[in-house]
Formats: C-alpha cells, structure tokens, sequence
C-alpha cells in the first residue's frame, strides 16, 4: 500500500531537503575552507614577491642611472681639472676631447662648450653652431654658477629639442668659468625606456616641478599631485625606492608606483603600472579558483541533488515496504487470531450441537413406537425432528470447516506435480462449467518444479478458488484462465476470471471467516479463510487483485523444493474427497 | 434398523454426560447392551470389572485427564480383543487417523448419524466375534492335538 498521503510527501520533500543541505554544506566547507586559505597565502607572497622585484628592479635602475649621471659629471669634472681656461677655450683641442669622450662612452655627449663668467659661451665643439651664444639668462647658467658641479633638467634650449647639461665649474683669474657638456636626451631615454614590464610597465623620470626627463608613452599631465606626493614620501626613505598603490585621478584606474629618487633627489625615477597586469598572475589565478570553484559547485549541487533524491527515494521504498510488511502482519495476525476463535468456538459448539441432534433422534426413535403411530401430527413431527437434524448437521459442517481453517499442518504431505494436479481439479468442473458458459482455458508453464505439500489441501485450495470464479461468472458466463508459473523461489498458480470483480471495500475482507456474498445457507464464507488459512501453512500466500467490471485474479504461492521426481503421485487420488467447501 | 443387533455389548465413553445418555438411550432402543463411562480412567474401571462382556469400546478423542488416544492405547494393551471406534469433534481426521494407527476399528465425526455409529458398531462386533471364534477354534485345534497325543 504505498502511502502518498501530503503528510508523507511533505515529509520526504524535508527529508529530501535535508540530505541535499547536508550534502552541498560538508562538501561546500572543506572546499571554501582550504581554496580561501590557499588563494590567500598565494595572493599574500606573491604580491610581496612582485613588489619586492619591482622595488628591486628600480633600485638597481636608479642606481644605474645615478651612476650613469656621475660618471659623466665626473667626465667633464675631470677634463676641467685637467686642463685650464686657455687650452679649453681652444675650440680644436675641445673638439679633440669630444672626440675622446664620444669614442670612449658612444653618443652619449652630443657636444662640449666653455661658458665665462657672463654666460659667453667662449668655445664649442659639437654639431649645432653655438658658439658665441650667451647663457646668461638661462637658469642652467645660473644655478650652474652656484654649484661646483651641476645637472640641469632636461630642456629645449636654443638648439630646439630636448636634453640636458652637465656642468663643472672652475677658475681662472678669479673669474669662475664653466665647461658644460650636452647629455643626448635620447641616449639618456634609452636607460630608462628599457624598464618594460607586462604591458603597462614602464618608466620614466620627473623632476620636482612634474616634468618629464624622460620620453614615454605616459601622460603624466594631470596626475602631478600624485607624483607630488610620491616624491615628497619617496624623501621619507632617503630616496630609496618605495612601492605604493594609488588610484590615478585621470582614469580611475588603480596603478602601481614605485617611486625612487635621482640625482640627489632632483628627479625621481618613477615605475607605473596597472595593478591588473602587475598582479595579472593573481587574478589568473583568481579566475581559475572561481572557474573551478563554480564547476565544483554544480557538480557538487547536482550530485546532491541525485544523491538525496536517490536516498529518499530508497527510504521511501523501505518504508512502503515496511508498511506492507506491517500490515501483512497485522493481517494475519488477525486472521490467526479469528482462527484460533474460530476453532475454540466451534469446539464449544460441536458438542452442544450433537446432543441436539441426539436428542432429535432419540425423539423420532420414540416417535417409531406404536402409540404415537396413530398421532395425527406425527408427519408434522418428524418433518420437524428432520429439519432439526438437518440443520444440526449444518452446523457440524460449519464448526468443521472453521477447524480446518484453524487446523495445524496435519495432513500427510507428498510430491505433487503442479500442473497434472491443476488438470484434474479443472476436469471436476468441466461438466459445471458447460452449464454455466464459462470456459476455463488453462495456460500450463513448462518446467513447474515439484512441490512437498498436501495434495488434499492444494486441491482444496484450487476447488475453493475455481468454484468462487464459477459464481461469479453464473449469472453472465465468460471465461476463467488458470495459468501456471513461477516467480523466485514460489510455484505460482494463478486463476483468473472476468467477472464482476470484487469492490475495493470488500477486497480486504475476503479472507476473513464468514465473510461472504452469497444468499444465506449458500456459502459458509469460510472457503478463501480456509484457502489463506492452508498456504498460510504451507508458507506460502494467496493474494487477490481485482477491479470492478473487470474481473478478480487470484494468485497463489506455494514455496517449493527443487527435488526428483521421485516420489510424485498421481494427482487423481483422493480428489472425490478432497473439497466440498465453497466460499 | 434392528435387523441386526444381537445384544452387543457397549461401552459408551464421552465427557458430555447428556449427550452420552442419550445415545445410551437410543442404542439400547436398538437392542444394544450399554455401558457408559465419562472419562478414560471410569472406562478403564469399568472394562476392569465386566471386561469380558464389553465388545465394543465407543471412545471420544477429546476429553479432560486421560484422552481418547491415551485410553485407546490402555485399552489395546490390556484387552487387545476389544474393538473400539472413535468419536471425534474435531474436522481434523489426523487425532482419528492416528487413532486407526494404534488399532482403532474405525472413527465418527461428531454429531454422527445414528445409522452409521450403529454399522460401524455392528461390524466392530462381528469383527471381534470373529477374532474370538477364530481364537477359540485355535484353542480348540490345540487342545484336540493334545488330546489326540
């Protein structure tokens, strides 16, 4: 009976649902657990691992280029200690130490110049025609003029692009004189061009008034604040570089600066680069996670869900099977219990019932004296003392039938062949059948095992079956299939007619003692209680099913051995005797 | 009904007093020599005193102390001459079958016809005059041997 009361699918949808929140949780919480602390620790050192190459990578850039710019401070601070006004002021000789310093360090020095004291460039040597030309009011001059040695920003100047000027200051006849030297901006860059790193790493130099010493692709123009401030923190640290990440006001975008000063803190060599290619490995790896992560989570919802459908589904099935089971017992616990009513009952009543028909008797012995012979009402009294007798013996065959019911296993069990047995019950009723206009079609499976059972009662059980198909079929005629076979380890016979069919109601009441549908005096309703109460017995089952306008199949199911045919018997015998009972 | 009835003599065993009175009643209408007994040990008792009258034993299977079947045996044992039916309540035939097996000459299903329990007490009695025909010709045979020696 399976139960599909709201009650219980409600209670399996919960079932359900907690199997699958239990199953997605434990499965959720290792896998969040251990991929949280792995992509954590991973982001942590590599992100330190990344800033401190980049801190590194511009540490060493900036010494490089410090280096670069010493060392050719220290080239013009070297030709002005070494050689005095005049000789510098020969304009051959200059260009002779030009040539020296291009051999020596490449294009680096695009050309070499004395300057007096009133900013008259005095000699030149180099490819642009500057000499005679008055730095007096250049700023270069000016600061140059304060300082031994001197390194300007990069500026246009007269010559009309970019570079910048290395100066050393000297003296001659009290008057200071400078030898300055143009650094070729482009040579310069080129140091600085190489830091590139992923696709938006680069860098490049600023000076303290945000312009650009080097060339990049970079426009710097609005986030001069920024660098402002990079500067000023870059001081904090003696110059040293510093890496930090801001937002850039121009496009919202967070970079990566890494910020370390130059040439005594004029200019600062600053890193840049987007947070996002910077990191690009992190958020690769992020995505991998989240890829991974998102499989895992429908795999895992999707197992869950097949998981705690499947569970209860199992469940389910167990407890419809136990409820079956539950009320199998319960049934023929009942039954059992009728049964044993049943036969102390008709123990009781058998005895009272033979008196009575005793008494019967001794009253119509008395009648055959001849006094009474002449009673007027003597026919009247032995019809009377007959129907007494005959319903005695009515009784006697009810209290019978309900004992045999009840009885234990007593009768001698022996071999049978199924089908040879069922052959010759359905022969009893051939003749019945005719009259009736049912037709009994039997449908013999081939190899039926033996069966160690009571004759008599199988037989029993058959007639009871056959005769209650018969009934039903009086009235209309149709047909009865007797079919034999086997399911797992039971010998099946099944009978099965189109008759009426037996009304829900009624259907679990069928095997109860005296339940029965026939006119009073027709049927004792004790036919399928005998037939439950014998397979029962046996360990074997009878079940019904049946519709309305349909018909009524029966099933029985006898267990059976799998012996010889050794000791089969005929099944002819002792069927005259054998069932006289009808439901 | 009384065609044949040539005095057997009967012994009636049976818990039920009036069904036992009754019977009694109408068997002795039928010309039958009652006795009657309501438990195994009263039959036994009984058969002790007057045994060789009793012919024929009739014995109700189900009764309170000493059962048919126990009685039976008692009986077999003590008087193997004796013939006894059965009487059963029971539809059950295994307690009559079994009664056959330890010499029982026949059974009845309780109520019975009286025309039955009166045949099959007719030929219990020939059965049993037989046997003692037979017994006695035998000891006649023998005791003419010895004579003639």
């Amino acid at each position: 009976m399976p139960s599909n009361t709201a009650e219980d699918k409600t209670y399996y949808k919960t079932l359900t649902r907690k199997i699958f929140t239990t199953v997605v949780v434990v499965s959720f919480m290792p896998m969040i657990f251990v991929g949280g602390i792995i992509l954590y620790h991973f982001q942590t050192s590599y992100s330190a691992k990344v800033c401190s190459y980049l801190e590194a990578l511009v540490n060493r850039h900036r010494h490089d280029i410090d280096m670069f710019l010493t060392e050719r401070q220290n080239n013009i601070h070297f030709l002005a200690e070494c050689y005095d006004y005049p000789a510098l002021s020969d304009e051959a000789f200059l260009q002779e130490k030009l040539d020296i310093l291009r051999k020596e360090y490449g294009e680096v020095f695009s050309d070499l110049g004395v300057v007096d004291h009133n900013g008259h460039q005095t000699a030149y040597a180099g490819a642009f025609r500057l000499e005679n030309a008055n730095y007096a009011s250049a700023e270069w001059f000016q600061k140059a003029m304060r300082e031994q040695f001197f390194i300007s920003d990069v500026f246009m100047g007269l010559r009309g692009f970019p570079h910048f000027i290395v100066a050393a200051r000297n003296e001659w006849n009290g008057n200071h004189y400078i030898l300055r030297a143009t650094v070729d901006f482009q040579a310069f860059n080129r140091v600085v061009r190489n830091i590139r790193i992923g696709e938006t790493g680069s860098a490049f130099i600023i000076n303290r008034k945000n312009e650009l010493q080097t060339d990049t692709s970079l426009d710097i123009s609005e986030d001069s604040e920024l660098y402002r401030g990079l500067i000023n923190q870059a001081f904090d640290t003696q110059g040293k570089a510093k890496i930090s990440v801001l937002e850039s006001p121009k496009n919202r975008k967070r970079n990566l600066y890494v910020t370390g000063l130059l040439n005594n803190g004029n200019w600062a060599l600053i890193y840049q680069q987007d947070v996002g290619d910077a990191f690009a490995e992190i958020y690769r790896t992020w995505w991998i996670a989240l890829i991974v992560f998102t499989a895992g989570a429908v795999a895992i919802i999707t197992m869950a869900m097949i998981v705690s459908r499947r569970t209860v589904g199992r469940i389910a099935e167990a407890d419809n099977e136990k409820e079956m089971m539950n009320q199998q017992v319960i049934e023929s616990n009942r039954l059992a219990s009728l049964g044993e009513m049943a036969a102390g009952i008709a123990h009781e009543i058998n005895n009272p019932v033979a008196i009575m028909v005793e008494e019967a008797g001794w009253i119509s012995d008395l009648l055959e004296e001849e006094e009474f012979k002449e009673s007027e009402n003597l026919e009247e009294f032995q019809t009377s003392l007959g129907q007494i007798k005959k319903q005695g013996l009515r009784c006697r065959d009810i209290t019978h039938k309900l004992l045999s019911f009840a009885r234990r296993s007593e009768s001698q069990k022996q071999i049978i062949k199924i089908n040879a047995m069922v052959e010759e019950v359905v022969g009893l009723f051939s003749h019945q059948a005719k009259y009736s206009n049912v037709r009994i079609v039997t449908k013999f499976a081939e190899d039926m095992p033996y069966i160690h059972a009571s004759q008599t009662e199988l037989q029993q059980v058959l007639f009871n079956l056959i005769n209650n198909a018969l009934d039903a079929l009086r009235a209309t005629g149709g047909k009865i299939v007797i079919m034999t076979g086997c399911e797992d380890d039971m010998a099946v016979i099944e009978v099965k007619d189109n008759g009426p069919g037996i009304p829900r109601a009624e259907l679990a009441k069928i095997f109860d003692p005296f339940y029965t549908t026939k006119p009073v005096g027709k049927g004792t309703g004790l036919g399928l209680s005998i037939c439950y109460g014998i397979l029962n017995n046996m360990g074997g089952k009878i079940t019904v099913a049946s519709s309305v306008g349909i018909g009524t199949n029966f099933r029985v199911f006898i267990p059976h051995q799998d012996s010889g045919p050794g000791t089969v018997s005929d099944a002819s015998s002792a069927i005259g005797n054998a069932v006289t009972l009808t439901h | 009904m009384n065609e044949l009835a040539p005095d057997i003599n009967v012994l009636l065993v049976d818990d039920e007093i009036a069904f036992v009175e009754t019977i009694t009643k109408r068997l002795k209408k039928r010309h039958f020599i009652i006795q009657t007994a309501h438990s195994g040990m009263e039959a036994m008792e009984k058969l002790e005193e007057n045994g060789n009258a009793t012919e024929v034993v009739v014995l109700d299977v189900k009764m309170p102390g000493m059962d048919g079947i126990e009685t039976l045996a008692e009986i077999k044992r003590k008087f193997p001459l004796k013939e006894v039916i059965m009487l059963t309540g029971h539809a059950t035939v295994s307690s009559a079958i079994e009664g056959m097996k330890k010499g029982a000459f026949d059974y009845l299903l309780k109520p019975c016809e009286m025309s039955d329990l009166v045949s099959k007490v007719n030929r219990a009695a020939e059965k049993k005059r037989e046997h003692e025909k037979r017994v006695v010709e035998a000891r006649m045979q023998e005791l003419m041997r010895t004579k003639a020696q």
